[in-house]
């Protein structure tokens, strides 16, 4: 090693491009949540309207993220995968339904139906799975000498089902103040509506692990009451987004919510990374026990670097062109 | 009866990579023919070659949608079936992987959205451009993953270290000893498998009656096509087997069945392989042929399963017969694409009846051909994962047990059963529409990318009243 530290700044690659999936397929996958308790089946095609040209984006951080954590900390993936099998095959087969309900439901008449139903409980699948994961990842894994040894249904616990219910609101927030912001009329009173139920059930699901982690991890209890106090601005970021969310609901500001929603998560996330950093496979192999060899971290590096501007770049630019609202069996102009 | 983990993980990632595989080996061959349509669209200004690149364009966006998706799947594989071997390759096939990945992601977000729907958007040199692109991109994502693959079968530029691959030269790693061969036998492949697709539709439509002209265009390049690569298919197969022989020895003693290294060894016809008796039943053999072709000599020695242990020989029967499967279709190809050349002469390549219906059924060979070449390549590997070093157990995922490997792999083929179906009928849909449909590429104009299935134009099913009603998914 020595000249420069690249397990830092891959775990900034790694921790980025997680956070940008969990955002952008979020409100895609909370829009599939959302689709069954939508008032009309026009407003099912707006809504799926509104997402369409860009999950496919969205889903590149995925594989992206996937790939880049077995080149970057091959333990990582090489842990966490076999802990989570069947919750990863659950999370796959989900998004492979959303996926192909996406290109089938523009072209489907009589059967649109069944697309409806493989697109909203495959979407529900991935989400509640990913909750789970989350779930999954604060309990900590089983691991002798760099191998899972746990067993296959470890990773499904009351507390991961919570979380799971928990992602599941999350998602289906930041579906509904997407709406918001990109819809107009029946649709976008029927989101205005539901924002705030959601709003609390994923605030009931916080709360509920804010008691509960400290006394399933007795480190997660020493990092938050710890002297390093400067982290409880996360939290309180994390409530000021919640009281803003509510607010801009109630004024009925249209970009607001979302904005707020994104805050909420993001701060969330970074309240979790600091809860367990520098561990990365909980309990305790740390980013730099789970790096691959440095060679083969710049090897990619280098290539990434020029990569991710254009992907970046190229996701505003799609956004940019989707930019407004959208309307039923109209699409954007 | 216990359930065994790695029987059943393997047999999990035979089907899922299968399954996968047949989308990418169609998309490459039939991304370079678009980009060679446009060229000629470009050239001479003839609207049949518009109507043909307009329509294959279309079957191009279905077939790519359906590999977008089946492709998720893959990266995770690694990790939930196969982590120690995962976690012991790392170093090399992550980074291998990432580069795929991120050069599928250049030629998706840049180059295809062009291609698909911007036809009557960007000038036609742009558009050409974009065809070109794509194609190149599609090449591009097989160097890195026939490399990452090629090097599990001949690892080199690394260094095994406490159960860890170290690269100590990305070159000799990328562009290891077989790789030169294994990517260009793909490649050929992948023309293969377009040539022989679209000559068969066009045979169909020939049949039908329907657009002669383009149709009688595209099948006569397609002839032509077939008549140089499928006979240098079967060269660059001859230098790939020479190649496995160097580094593999026991694969191509289980290719031909051969059990005792001997000189003079016969070319078998047909055989049923008995491992158990480590013998063959009811062959039937061309006396030295397999000498002659392995080594160029006739009385050449022919390395035989019986310099390993038992355990240690791959399945042969399967490598056996897979490769007799491959083979055997690449001899029909190249028949032909001899027929095509000699029923040339005034026309009648387009107006005979038997050989049309002929090439409508070879469309599907080179699907066949390549499951089975790529059985005998990774069967044959057997019980290596990594060449000499690594083999399937000590590969495997500890933690897995034979219930969460089965429950998945059902799940798995439920999922790919329903999808694959869907994805099936569609294009059938599609091809069953066929070209004269163009017109309603204008209908749907839009000035924004859309997904790939947008540029196929082609409704899902037909509602009572015989209607369709699509959902208005564009601008105006």
């Amino acid at each position: 090693m020595g000249m420069l530290d690249l397990v830092l700044i891959w775990a900034f690659i790694i921790g980025f491009g997680i956070i940008m999936y969990v955002v952008m397929d979020g409100f895609d996958l909370g829009m599939g949540i959302l689709f069954p308790f939508a008032p009309t089946e026009e407003d099912r095609d707006t809504m799926m309207n509104s997402v369409a040209p860009v999950w496919d984006g969205n889903e590149t951080w995925l594989v992206l993220g996937g790939a880049g954590l077995l080149a970057a900390f091959p333990l990582v993936y090489t842990t966490i995968l076999p802990a989570l099998y069947i919750g990863v095959f659950l999370l796959l087969a989900g998004l492979i339904f959303r996926g192909i309900a996406f290109e089938f439901r523009f072209k489907a008449s009589t059967s649109r139906y069944l697309w409806n139903w493989a697109f909203a409980g495959g979407s529900t699948l991935a989400a509640f799975a990913q909750g789970a994961v989350v779930g999954a990842y604060i309990q900590g894994f089983e691991v002798t000498d760099g191998v899972y040894t746990g067993g296959a249904l470890d990773w499904l616990s009351p507390f991961t089902i919570l979380t799971g219910f928990g992602l599941l609101a999350g998602y289906a927030l930041l579906g509904s103040t997407w709406l918001i912001m990109k819809t107009e009329g029946r649709l976008q009173e029927w989101a205005y509506r539901i924002t705030i139920p959601l709003l609390l059930g994923v605030l009931g699901v916080f709360v509920i692990i804010s008691i509960w982690t400290p006394f399933v991890d007795e480190m997660v209890k020493d990092r938050w009451f710890s002297n390093i106090t400067v982290i409880w601005i996360l939290p309180a970021l994390t409530l000021i987004c919640a009281f803003q969310i509510f607010r801009s609901v109630r004024n009925r500001f249209e970009g607001m919510p979302f904005v707020a929603t994104l805050g909420l998560f993001i701060f969330t996330y970074l309240g979790l990374i600091v809860s367990r950093w520098p561990y990365v496979v909980p309990p305790d192999i740390t980013l730099w026990d789970a790096a691959s060899a440095y060679d083969s971290q710049l090897f990619l590096l280098i290539g990434l670097v020029f990569v991710i501007p254009v992907v970046l770049a190229y996701t505003a630019w799609t956004y940019w062109v989707f930019r407004g609202k959208v309307r039923a069996g109209e699409g954007y102009h | 009866m216990e359930l065994d983990p790695l029987i059943l993980s393997r047999i999990q990632f035979a089907f899922v990579v299968s399954f996968h595989a047949i989308f990418p080996v169609f998309t490459i061959g039939l991304a370079s023919y678009i980009a060679v349509l446009e060229g000629l669209a470009f050239k001479t200004k003839n609207p049949s070659w518009v109507k043909l690149s307009a329509f294959w364009t279309r079957v191009f966006a279905v077939v790519f949608g359906m590999g977008v998706v089946s492709g998720i799947v893959m990266s995770f594989q690694f990790g939930t079936n196969w982590s120690n071997f995962a976690q012991a390759t790392a170093n090399f096939l992550g980074p291998m992987l990432s580069y795929e990945v991120v050069t599928a992601f250049f030629l998706e977000a840049a180059f295809l959205g062009v291609l698909l729907f911007g036809r009557d958007k960007v000038p036609p040199g742009v558009h050409l451009f974009a065809a070109v692109m794509v194609a190149t991109g599609t090449f591009i994502s097989s160097f890195w993953i026939l490399s990452a693959n090629s090097w599990m079968h001949t690892p080199a530029g690394t260094e095994f270290r406490d159960g860890v691959f170290f690269v100590t030269s990305w070159s000799e790693a990328i562009f290891n000893p077989s790789f030169p061969y294994r990517f260009t036998h793909m490649v050929l492949a992948s023309f293969l498998t377009g040539g022989f697709v679209v000559a068969g539709v066009s045979a169909w439509y020939l049949l039908k009656g329907r657009e002669v002209e383009a149709n009688r265009k595209a099948l006569s390049m397609c002839l032509w096509l077939l008549l140089v690569i499928a006979p240098t298919q079967a060269v660059v197969g001859d230098f790939h087997g020479l190649n496995t022989m160097e580094h593999q020895p026991m694969k191509v003693a289980a290719m031909e069945g051969n059990w005792e290294t001997s000189r003079n060894v016969p070319l078998l016809l047909f055989a049923i392989p008995d491992q158990a008796n480590q013998t063959n039943r009811f062959e039937i053999a061309i006396p030295s042929l397999a000498s002659f072709i392995l080594t160029h000599e006739w009385d050449g020695e022919v390395p035989g399963l019986n310099e390993v242990a038992a355990e240690e020989q791959p399945p042969v029967a399967i490598v056996f017969w897979s490769f007799r499967v491959m083979v055997g279709l690449g001899l029909l190809m190249i028949v032909f694409a001899f027929a095509g050349l000699v029923l040339r002469a005034g026309g009648r390549y387009w107006q005979t009846p038997w050989f049309l219906q002929g090439l409508r059924l070879m469309s599907l060979t080179p699907f066949v051909a390549v499951l089975a070449g790529w059985f005998v390549t990774e069967i044959g590997r057997a019980p290596w994962l990594v060449q000499g070093l690594m083999n399937h157990s000590e590969a495997v995922t500890p933690s897995l047990t034979g219930g969460m490997a089965l429950f998945s792999l059902i799940g798995y083929f439920v999922v790919y059963a329903l999808v694959f179906s869907a994805g099936v009928y569609y294009l059938m849909r599609v091809l069953y529409v066929g070209m004269e449909d163009s017109d309603i590429d204008k209908e749907y104009g839009s000035d924004r990318p859309k997904r790939p299935f947008s540029a196929a134009h082609v409704p899902f099913d037909i509602d009572d009243n015989g209607t369709h009603k699509p959902l208005n998914q564009g601008g105006h």
